[in-house]
């Protein structure tokens, strides 16, 4: 705990914020049976990278960081739609949402 | 409050407790994003993530009849085995974010001339024109797939879609 100090709001803490988003997320996405969970889950983790991104953008005094935010805010967004939309098709003709009794691969 | 509502989406059984913590989760990530003087992302967050994507998740919720998957098991078998895993990336994260003092210009920022908003569009348009226009276009792909995905089967003998309009 070398970089944490508990007066000033530094870098290190947003990173901690991140991981331990990310890590909340990671469990969601590897532990839920309900897709619509996981979907969740996959938000709090690009969450987590926005995080990530805009505070070093504050850190080195730029703002590349923030278009990277942005840009990966209109990635989760495209995969929300899409995801929602293959698991209305997937519960049309499987009649579930949860992910491991969803094994059309599986011969 | 992001931590807490991170916290509550995952280990909620009912999937719109779930939705509800995530726009608690949400907001507290907004909340950061004017601390960390991000104005332009924090609208975005709270326009496009609260307004939009929630409603997204809140209607598939709706539409998807989740009454009889409230009894069931909300985790998979091997549960342990994913949260060993998570908890050992985590950890290095962790220790990675709290080791080193970062390098950097700490607080020396250049002088802005204009607002958040203003310097954001104008990298946006300058630098990064070519990543702006391929994202617009992943946008419309993901647009019309999803209409595509989310629309009822055609019926097999015509080959024609039904007349029931697409319902994404």
């Amino acid at each position: 705990m070398t970089g944490l100090s508990l007066t000033t709001i530094g870098l290190g803490h947003y990173l901690a914020l991140s991981a331990a988003l990310m890590l909340i997320g990671t469990v969601g996405v590897l532990t839920r049976r309900n897709v619509v969970v996981i979907l969740m889950s996959v938000e709090l983790i690009l969450n987590a990278v926005n995080i990530n991104l805009i505070a070093f953008s504050k850190h080195l005094g730029q703002l590349h960081g923030q278009v990277f935010a942005i840009f990966v805010i209109a990635v989760a967004v495209a995969e929300a739609a899409v995801g929602l939309g293959i698991l209305i098709a997937l519960y049309r003709n499987k009649g579930t949402v949860n992910a491991d009794e969803v094994d059309l691969l599986k011969w | 409050m992001a931590l807490a509502g991170a916290v509550l989406t995952v280990a909620l059984r009912n999937a719109v407790h779930c939705a509800v913590a995530l726009i608690v989760s949400l907001l507290g990530t907004a909340g950061l994003y004017l601390l960390l003087r991000a104005e332009f992302l924090f609208a975005t967050q709270i326009i496009l993530y609260i307004g939009g994507v929630m409603l997204l998740f809140l209607f598939v919720i709706m539409l998807i009849n989740l009454d009889e998957s409230r009894q069931q098991r909300h985790f998979i078998k091997g549960w342990w085995l994913g949260v060993l895993l998570a908890a050992g990336t985590g950890a290095i994260g962790l220790r990675w974010a709290l080791e080193k003092p970062w390098p950097g210009p700490e607080g020396a920022l250049p002088a802005a001339s204009g607002g958040n908003t203003e310097r954001l569009a104008d990298l946006l348009f300058s630098e990064y024109l070519v990543p702006f226009e391929a994202i617009s276009l992943l946008l419309l792909v993901a647009i019309v797939g999803s209409v595509l995905m989310a629309r009822p089967k055609p019926s097999a003998e015509t080959g024609e879609t039904p007349a029931k309009g697409a319902q994404a």
